[in-house]
């Protein structure tokens, strides 16, 4: 039923869109029309910008929709996986992968991983299969982020407005924004939406608690309704769990494209020591209000319709329709900012990685841009016809991503710091355990004499975990098995000169 | 202290910030303070020390790490 609110509603999330619009366009006019500047800004991305565009890229649907809704339903401990994940081990997986990418990335002038490893092997196999298994699990995650949109306007307008609207409406602006802005425009709103995120998810946390009593009636509200909630573990949450989903997602993040090629942007070292020390506090100022805000809304008995999130019945409950709104917008904007992230580098694995290599190499600039934007097109109307189905929730569909991009984050690290590491190493290691995993998640779980194998864990630890002890061994493995060729290049990875 | 004794010290500090970022020594506590379970005030508490942590290593390991000369990479653009 149409409430009276509704075209408040949509004038806030509509306007809302048009100003990261316009952001976009303006830094269209700043952009130049080569490859470097396009996808990574000329390298020129200063600290404030990188930082928030890295953290607006994990601020998705499944951080800002499927975090509160599963601590609804099992409790707060998420915020415990998300900020060990997120705060710890990305921060050093940052410093591990991510300057040593910067370092070699900067002197050979790499846009891709696929390209740093596929010139570093002297392979365009490894280099295509790299592109495109990361072009394939950002499949599923740009679906998320409509899946996300669309169950937000549902949850915001109580169904006036229909799922595949608000699914459309985003995909629809993520195109133009991609085509148009380029990463300039993307890292611009990026800082915008994660600042406004940051800024209106305490608002929120101070309304919901001012309006329900304060903190100590909350509180005791949980410790009557949920108990459980309060105790550390339980339920859901085993150490297991909680240690792969940390694990495979700390590991799967640094892996997807649009935070893998953030590695080549910063404009100098000093940059990236920044953002890496501030990560685990903006982690926590982020993820404990947006978790605690599902927490309470279970300890205060709000119900949540099937198939809708948390957050916007809790705001719609305790606080004006404005204000609803302005969070749900501010969301939807986060998704987008994902998404356009993710496209936009997608873009770019498929036409430095695919296209030109093996289709059409020599490939005008302004033809390869047209590819990009055509392919960008084409990938998010894909996403978006899937998304009409809801393959699962949302953190299920996100994890089932996490996890592919988690197996190849081992070789990677293997091949960055093991000079003897070799092209069919390489090769081994990734097929290897994408095999593997794709099996996992796309056959059901079968009992052979007394052992489920393609469940979901194997001695209660996640098949992704194995997936990934499964491609260090491979590729270590058969790289110890097999010598290099001549065209391998192990010193294209040696950085630095210092005399020890 | 030699170089190899930092470095190794660095690996121990990373070790631990890891390991109790969750306090699985409060496993099943429930006890709650100004409202909320005492594991999130120690996680919260944990994540600043990390970020402290973090500062104090890009200051002073972070191109030793990667063998590389501050010179070397202080280049811009």
């Amino acid at each position: 039923m149409a409430s009276p609110q509704l075209p408040v509603q949509l004038g806030i999330v509509g306007g809302y869109l048009v100003v990261a619009l316009a952001v976009g366009l303006l830094a269209y006019r700043l952009t130049g029309r080569d490859a470097e500047d396009y996808y990574l800004a000329s390298r020129s991305i200063g600290t404030v910008v990188l930082l928030f565009t890295t953290f607006a890229t994990l601020l998705s649907a499944f951080t800002f929709f499927g975090g509160p809704n599963l601590a609804y339903g099992a409790g707060p401990e998420w915020i415990l996986v998300m900020g060990l994940m997120d705060g710890i081990l990305f921060a050093i997986l940052w410093y591990l992968i991510g300057y040593r990418q910067w370092l070699i990335g900067k002197i050979q002038g790499y846009v891709t991983l696929g390209e740093m490893l596929g010139d570093r092997f002297g392979s365009r196999r490894l280099r295509a299969l790299v592109a495109g298994v990361s072009l394939f699990w950002l499949f599923p995650y740009v679906m998320l982020q409509q899946m996300g949109a669309g169950e937000a306007i549902v949850g915001l307008t109580n169904g006036a407005i229909p799922y595949w609207v608000g699914a459309a409406g985003i995909t629809l602006f993520i195109i133009v924004y991609v085509v148009a802005a380029g990463l300039r425009g993307v890292a611009w709103t990026d800082t915008i939406q994660g600042l406004f995120m940051l800024g209106i998810v305490w608002i929120a946390v101070g309304w919901v608690l001012s309006s329900a009593g304060g903190l100590d009636v909350v509180s005791s509200s949980v410790a009557e309704t949920t108990p459980e909630f309060l105790a550390l573990g339980g339920g859901l949450y085993s150490p297991q769990w909680m240690i792969a989903q940390a694990v495979t997602i700390a590991f799967g993040v640094t892996m997807f494209p649009q935070i893998n090629q953030r590695f080549f942007v910063a404009k100098d070292v000093r940059v990236l020591k920044r953002s890496f020390a501030l990560w685990p506090v903006l982690v926590v100022l982020l993820f404990v209000p947006a978790f605690l805000l599902g927490t309470w809304a279970a300890g205060l008995g709000i119900a949540v319709p099937e198939g809708s999130n948390v957050i916007p019945v809790l705001l719609n409950e305790y606080t004006p329709a404005w204000f609803a709104a302005l969070v749900v917008a501010g969301a939807m904007a986060a998704m987008m900012s994902s998404s356009d992230s993710m496209l936009l580098s997608g873009s770019s694995y498929l036409t430095r990685d695919l296209y030109r290599p093996f289709v059409n190499p020599s490939a005008s600039d302004e033809r390869e841009a047209w590819i990009a934007r055509i392919g960008v097109a084409v990938f998010a109307i894909g996403t978006f016809v899937v998304s009409l189905f809801r393959p699962g929730t949302l953190i299920t569909v996100g994890d089932t991503a996490f996890g592919g991009y988690a197996q190849l984050a081992l070789p990677v690290i293997v091949a960055l710091y093991w000079p003897k590491t070799t092209r069919q190493g390489m090769i081994a290691g990734i097929a290897g355990s994408q095999l593997f995993y794709l099996l996992h998640v796309f056959l059901p779980a079968l009992t052979v004499g007394g052992v489920t194998v393609f469940g979901s864990t194997y001695f209660t630890w996640d098949f992704a975990l194995y997936g990934m002890a499964l491609s260090l061994l491979l590729t270590v493995g058969v790289s110890l098995l097999t010598t290099a060729d001549a065209d391998e290049r192990a010193e294209t990875f040696t950085v630095g000169t210092r005399a020890d | 202290m030699t170089r190899k004794k930092t470095d190794y010290l660095w690996i121990g500090v990373f070790a631990v910030l890891v390991t109790f970022a969750v306090p699985w020594f409060l496993w099943r506590d429930a006890t709650t303070w100004q409202g909320l379970p005492v594991w999130l005030w120690w996680h919260i508490g944990w994540m600043g020390l990390a970020s402290v942590a973090f500062a104090l290593f890009a200051r002073g390991a972070w191109d030793r790490g990667m063998n590389v000369d501050p010179e070397e990479v202080g280049f811009d653009g």
